[in-house]
């Protein structure tokens, strides 16, 4: 265990967890957009910053990787701390204007959108957190989505923009997504997501529409539970 | 080429090496680094072979890598028995049958050589040997002595050592001039430990910017967890101007190799990677051969000079990403993935490739590696000043008379550099600031230009060494179109995995072009100070957080320049062309008609005679008219 103070308040800790988590589980509210419990974290998009001090060395650090240590002080809500959030949601904002989910934070954090910056139209509602990323690769363990490029032209999507032949349609990008950027379209028999349309499996009990047969078929391969057993959906399980 | 196991098989090949480096017949070596290939080396060198068949002569034709003085290559370096070691400067295909005449006569008749050396020097070994026994003819004596020469004088070269004085395709004359006796020393005589001890004394800093100590971070690296260890070659320079690296690793590349076995035999790895962009084929030919006869003669591989110690080097290609000089995005495109930082809080001299701890250093570093060996810490800090020691390479480049590669002991003034070994500032054009370190670096004007240059001293400053390009720059430079020029390019080269990185660099980007198009609105200055301790404070990496240096070391120094721009709409220096008009001056105009003609828009008139007059409708702003008139007649407002 290891002992620190977070916005003047003692806390105890278990060793290896990160600032963020002990935060959280103390009250302490810290803004995220990348983090999810399902993935390891990356610190891209910067909004977890706390000032931290260890020794005589004051500095900002992404709470979601920065692990906590012994005697260290941290400022949750510093000057300097502000300071970065307010730029990254103005930087946010203005790339993604259509964002609700930006501008409720935003509006709660008492940020508004920067003036000077043109908002940009193409961009959707993506704010490059790569969750979706992190959760097909390392979660569902398929890749059928990547990051493309670098810089202002970097951009999540299905190798050279073609139909991706791996993606087993689960949509698990779509719940990760922060910002409801991922569209996923069901329809009855028919689920459509990243340029393919999916054929989804009826319950064999209740009849309803419940995952699409690729993602059944990917997790009997994967288990080795036969196809049979997988045709019941949850609820009549 | 055959297994060295012993010190008695080192010292042969050092004697082969030494008749190859001083041969007892004639011998001309061709300058056939990057520099010297790019100005026409490679014809030089076919027509001194083609000659020297056709006249049947004895001569020995070698090649090496760049001296330095890029201005005056392509350079060949003519040596003789007994006679000092002549650099023909500027040469051409045209010029090789003279100089040939004048090297069969043994006589200095035509062409006139830039500079003679009378010895030369062997750094590791300390010794100097002289080309000459007993005094230098008269003839010859006319010739300047390298050490006359202004380029040359203030110089000291240790990481450079060998570049322009040995064939990087000879093992033996790397051997000669003292490589690899530091590894059988440190391998048979030396534990690891002595050596981490040896090179902390020696203060050695990463000369790859960060300036952290190598000897600290080695045992750090040695004392972390894991049975495999890496050490690493960073060798992905990639700042505009700057081309150290490149040099070290065409011109010498065993000194990174020797350096890098004897690092990974401190801190106990086994395994090595040099990292190089794959924009320097030569680099990546010239270390792929030095490898290869490495390992031919034993010095990696299993079991060196009977030691114990096993050790591999690899190298692995960069895809022309600038990010990719980050050292954990280097660790992340060697594994293959795209090169993209991650947060530094657990260190990778622990936690680094594949996770496991890595030691990693810069080209330049690894080189300075077998001298401090070979000659001791105490050697070493006696060159530089306080927690600066031993030497930086620097490239000085844009507005300077002298362009080329310097070595100078750290804590240098910075004017000694521009002005004696740069030669000042050409057209007698005022200087006006230099960037140093790159895009993350920043511009430091004329009042710091007594300034010490080392590591402490530049970031004070408010700029940094960086790898060690040096940009000069004259009074007809604009320092707003400067920020904007560095910061169009990190915004290329952001990975884009940060948000204060990918889209701020972006937004800033846009405001600079924004002021230098004369629509810069109030408190564009102030949004800029911000964005940038945004970025400071905010960004992943250390591309991110240091790249509103160029914006903050601008605003820092030319203030009034920014203010210009926004708030009366005009670029002092003339150069952005939204905010200029350029016009005839009726006092120093002759009518002429030169301006007339030149013009590439015809919207100059005049009669001869008359002062002339320019359409301001038509007139595109490119500045011919005033490079062309010889009465500086043309206003620029």
């Amino acid at each position: 265990m290891v002992n620190f103070i977070i916005d003047g308040k003692k806390v105890e800790a278990e060793e290896g967890k990160t600032v963020l988590q002990v935060a959280r589980a103390n009250n302490i509210g810290i803004p995220t957009l990348c983090c999810h419990e399902s993935v390891a974290p990356t610190g891209s998009c910067r909004l977890c910053v706390v000032e931290v001090k260890k020794g005589k060395r004051t500095r900002i650090v992404t709470s979601c990787l920065y692990p906590v240590d012994e005697g260290i002080v941290v400022d949750t809500k510093s000057e300097r701390v502000k300071n970065v959030r307010k730029l990254v949601m103005q930087l946010l904002m203005a790339r993604c204007p259509e964002s609700d989910v930006l501008k409720d934070m935003a509006k709660e954090m008492g940020i508004e959108p920067q003036p000077a910056f043109h908002p940009e139209t193409d961009k959707g509602k993506c704010v490059l957190c790569r969750l979706c990323v992190k959760a097909c690769e390392d979660v569902v363990g398929v890749s059928a989505i990547g990051l493309i490029a670098r810089g202002k032209k970097k951009a999540v999507g299905t190798p050279f923009s073609e139909d991706s032949m791996v993606c087993i349609g689960c949509g698990a990008c779509a719940y990760i997504c922060p910002t409801e950027h991922i569209v996923m379209e069901s329809f009855g028999t028919k689920r459509k997501i990243w340029g393919r349309t999916f054929k989804m499996q009826a319950c064999d009990k209740c009849g309803r529409y419940f995952a699409p047969v690729d993602q059944l078929k990917f997790i009997s391969q994967k288990t080795g539970t036969t196809m049979s057993d997988l045709v019941t959906c949850i609820s009549c399980k | 080429m055959s297994k060295i196991n012993t010190l008695e098989d080192l010292n042969k090949a050092k004697k082969r090496g030494l008749e190859a480096i001083i041969p007892s017949k004639t011998k001309i070596m061709v300058g056939m680094g990057t520099s010297g290939i790019a100005s026409g080396a490679q014809q030089v060198y076919d027509a001194l072979a083609g000659e020297i068949k056709k006249r049947k002569l004895d001569i020995i034709l070698s090649k090496t890598g760049a001296m330095g003085m890029d201005c005056i290559e392509p350079l060949i370096d003519v040596m003789q028995p007994n006679k000092p070691r002549l650099a023909y400067s500027k040469m051409t295909a045209k010029k090789v049958p003279e100089v040939l005449d004048q090297i069969v006569k043994g006589a200095v008749d035509g062409v006139k050589p830039a500079y003679r050396m009378d010895e030369e020097d062997f750094i590791c070994l300390d010794e100097k040997k002289p080309y000459v026994k007993g005094p230098v003819s008269k003839d010859q004596k006319d010739i300047p002595a390298i050490g006359s020469v202004n380029f040359y004088k203030k110089q000291l070269k240790l990481a450079t050592r060998n570049c322009g004085m040995i064939n990087f395709e000879s093992i033996d004359e790397y051997i000669a001039k003292g490589g690899y006796f530091s590894l059988y020393k440190a391998l048979t005589k030396m534990k690891p430990e002595q050596i981490i001890e040896e090179v902390k004394a020696s203060g050695l800093r990463g000369r790859g910017g960060g300036g952290f100590p190598a000897g600290v971070k080695w045992e750090t690296c040695r004392r972390a967890h894991g049975d495999i260890k890496y050490v690493i070659c960073n060798g992905d320079e990639g700042d505009p101007g700057a081309y150290m690296d490149r040099s070290v690793m065409e011109g010498d590349p065993h000194s990174v190799i020797e350096g890098m076995i004897i690092g990974a035999y401190a801190i106990g790895a086994s395994q090595g990677f040099i990292y190089v962009r794959n924009e320097y084929p030569l680099a990546v030919a010239n270390l792929q051969r030095a490898i290869g006869q490495a390992r031919e003669c034993g010095f990696i591989g299993k079991n060196i000079f009977g030691s114990g110690f096993d050790f591999d080097l690899k190298i692995g290609k960069g895809a022309g990403a600038f990010v990719c000089g980050e050292s954990t995005a280097l660790m992340t495109s060697l594994e293959g993935k795209a090169g993209e930082p991650r947060a530094k809080y657990i260190h990778t001299v622990e936690h680094g490739l594949w996770d496991r701890p890595s030691n990693l250093n810069n080209v330049e570093t690894w080189a300075n590696v077998p001298a401090i060996i070979s000659r001791g810490a105490k050697w070493f800090t006696s060159i530089g000043c306080k927690n600066n020691s031993g030497t930086k390479v620097f490239c000085l480049v844009g507005k300077i008379n002298n362009i080329g590669m310097v070595e100078v002991p750290m804590g240098m003034p910075l004017k000694d550099i521009i002005y004696e070994i740069g030669g000042g500032i050409p057209g007698g054009k005022k200087f006006k600031a230099v960037q140093t370190g790159g895009p993350s670096g920043g511009c430091l004007p004329i009042d710091l230009i007594n300034i010490s240059v080392d590591f402490d001293a530049l970031w004070e400053a408010g700029s940094m060494m960086g790898s060690g390009g040096m940009i000069v720059m004259d009074e007809t430079t604009c320092m707003v179109d400067i920020a904007r020029y560095f910061i169009d390019f990190l915004e290329f080269e952001s990975c884009g995995k940060c948000v204060p990185c990918r889209e701020g660099v972006q937004r800033m980007n846009e405001i600079l072009n924004d002021i230098c198009a004369g629509k810069g609105k109030e408190g564009d200055i102030e949004l800029l100070e911000s964005m940038s301790q945004g970025l400071v404070d905010g960004a992943l990496c250390a591309l991110g957080s240091t790249a509103a240096n160029p914006i903050l070391s601008t605003l820092k120094y030319f203030r009034n320049e920014y203010v210009a721009h926004v708030r009366d709409k005009k670029c002092p220096a003339g150069v952005c062309k939204a905010l200029i008009r350029f016009s005839v001056s009726e006092e120093k105009c002759t009518g002429c008609g030169v301006c007339l003609k030149k013009c590439p828009t015809e919207c100059i008139s005049g009669e001869k005679k008359k002062t002339h007059v320019i359409d301001q409708t038509k007139c595109i702003k490119c500045g011919v008219c005033k490079e062309s008139c010889k009465f500086d007649a043309i206003i620029v407002e």
